[in-house]
């Protein structure tokens, strides 16, 4: 594996080998060592052309844990804003020896385009790209459910969880629906039919209109951000009546089995789809969810980078 | 292939490292054992076993993934991450002993000494490994061997554990040139 572009990169048993080195690197870091020399003398790129918080602090703190060297970059204050192509920068990332390039931009495929025309020979990895994937996020998802309710097994077989509210515009929804179905969890779309995607019924998911009916039957909800940066169009007739039918609030939640637990990729809109007392509620894992992200990202350093090309000879 | 160490070879060789370490450090009472895995933390466990049944106390140990610290992890693909798992007792002012299967090039003992770095200050680094076949890269020696195995660069040297491979055996694979 070389680019980290889309959990369809990934065969079901690298995705289970990264949570797994994701569990050992989470107790390395819960130690005294917080830094490792995996990765001393690699450079690491976060080019993000989009705004981001998490993401690119959680990529930051993964590079430098391992002892990369962290350049980063975004469209605000480089000549990513004067107008200078993907391409142009990709050379001069190239030029400069960096060995990864964490992107994230709003042009669904922007990290595909990345890799594939080998405009620079360091590996790619997709921090999200437009509506189309965010493969770390959904790897650190997947590592909190593990986590939480995994009872000890490598893979979420019959685990079930929900993924509410704005599939059509979340990348997150797509690589989570490829990859929790890829380790075996029951996934269910809770949506509006506006925030659907067209073809959503070609995907491994079952789909409902009907929050409260689902909430008694799984052990996830994970809710998605109303994405209004990316509405052109109404799609629901106000965030009043979106909150009530597909908003999370603590009546909801009381509905939940008891072992159940409450996700958000963040940022949240507070008040729209998640009620402020149910992000900050016992059940909600949502700040757990940030911090297993440097653990997984870690992850996905160690796994793209650390080792070498598989042609060198093996000598032990 | 030829077999090196039988499984009663290998228990002997155990049986006489526990007395050596005991001897060497005046018995058991600031002694950790850290295995490095896989074979060597089985190998840590077995001896922590025996140096118990000696002294009639509880031996404490752990191990040691290296991974992270190796240098050589550019030359091959990815390797899994196994467990670290220090006893409660720590390392700090305790005579650490070191297990592993085989001593080659010393490169893993030199990166378990810098993993050891970021966890404690141990009294004193002793090395104890089942098969030393020689060929070092790194001024790195062994206190305690099981058995000198000399070998050329292109045979390889396998050890299997009950534990894992279900049987005890040493074997060396290729011809000596």
């Amino acid at each position: 594996m070389r680019h980290l572009l889309s959990i369809k990169d990934l065969t079901t048993s690298e995705a289970i080998s990264i949570l797994d080195t994701a569990t050992e690197l989470a107790r390395i870091n819960e130690g005294q060592v917080k830094k490792l020399p995996t990765l001393r003398g690699r450079t690491i790129v976060n080019l993000f052309a989009e705004d981001s918080t998490r993401t690119r602090i959680s990529f930051e703190a993964a590079a430098k844990r391992l002892s990369a060297d962290v350049i980063n970059f975004s469209s605000k204050g480089s000549s990513l804003s004067k107008g200078e192509s993907l391409k142009d920068t990709a050379q001069t990332l190239q030029a400069m020896g960096a060995d990864a390039v964490v992107i994230r931009h709003s042009a669904s495929g922007a990290a595909q385009r990345l890799a594939d025309l080998e405009w620079m020979s360091g590996c790619v990895i997709n921090a999200g790209d437009g509506t189309h994937e965010h493969p770390s996020q959904a790897l650190l998802d997947a590592f909190t459910i593990r986590k939480h309710l995994g009872k000890g097994s490598k893979d979420l077989q019959g685990i079930r969880v929900a993924i509410v509210g704005d599939v059509l515009h979340s990348r997150v929804a797509r690589s989570n629906v490829l990859l929790l179905s890829m380790l075996g969890a029951d996934v269910v779309l809770v949506a509006p039919p506006t925030l659907l995607p067209v073809g959503v019924e070609s995907w491994p998911v079952s789909i409902s209109y009907d929050f409260d009916s689902v909430i008694p039957n799984v052990d996830v909800i994970m809710m998605l951000r109303v994405q209004q940066e990316r509405m052109s169009d109404l799609f629901f007739p106000n965030s009043r009546e979106y909150s009530r039918y597909f908003g999370l609030n603590s009546d909801r939640m009381a509905k939940m089995s008891p072992h159940g637990i409450v996700m958000h990729p963040g940022p949240m809109n507070r008040g729209l789809e998640i009620a402020a007392d149910v992000a900050d509620s016992a059940r909600s894992v949502i700040v757990e969810q940030v911090k297993n992200g440097v653990n997984v990202r870690m992850a996905i350093l160690y796994v793209l980078l650390a080792g070498g090309p598989l042609e060198v000879g093996v000598q032990s | 292939m030829s077999e090196a160490l039988s499984a009663a070879d290998i228990s002997r060789a155990l049986t006489r490292i526990s007395h050596e370490i005991l001897e060497k450090n005046h018995g058991s009472s600031t002694i950790t054992l850290l295995g490095i895995p896989t074979r060597g933390a089985h190998l840590a466990m077995r001896i922590a076993k025996i140096m118990g049944e000696i002294e009639g106390l509880q031996i404490p140990v752990g191990m040691l993934d290296i991974t992270l610290y190796r240098d050589d992890l550019r030359l091959r693909p990815p390797r899994t991450i196994m467990p670290t798992t220090i006893p409660p007792v720590g390392i700090e002012g305790r005579e650490l002993i070191l297990i592993d299967d085989v001593l080659y090039s010393g490169r893993t003992i030199r990166a378990a000494l810098d993993a050891l770095g970021e966890v404690g200050r141990p009294k004193t680094v002793q090395l104890a490994v089942l098969v030393d076949r020689g060929h070092r890269e790194l001024p790195i020696r062994a206190d305690y061997v099981g058995k000198n195995l000399p070998t050329s660069r292109e045979q390889s040297v396998s050890v299997h554990l009950s534990e894992i491979d279900g049987v005890d055996e040493v074997l060396i694979e290729g011809v000596e040139k």
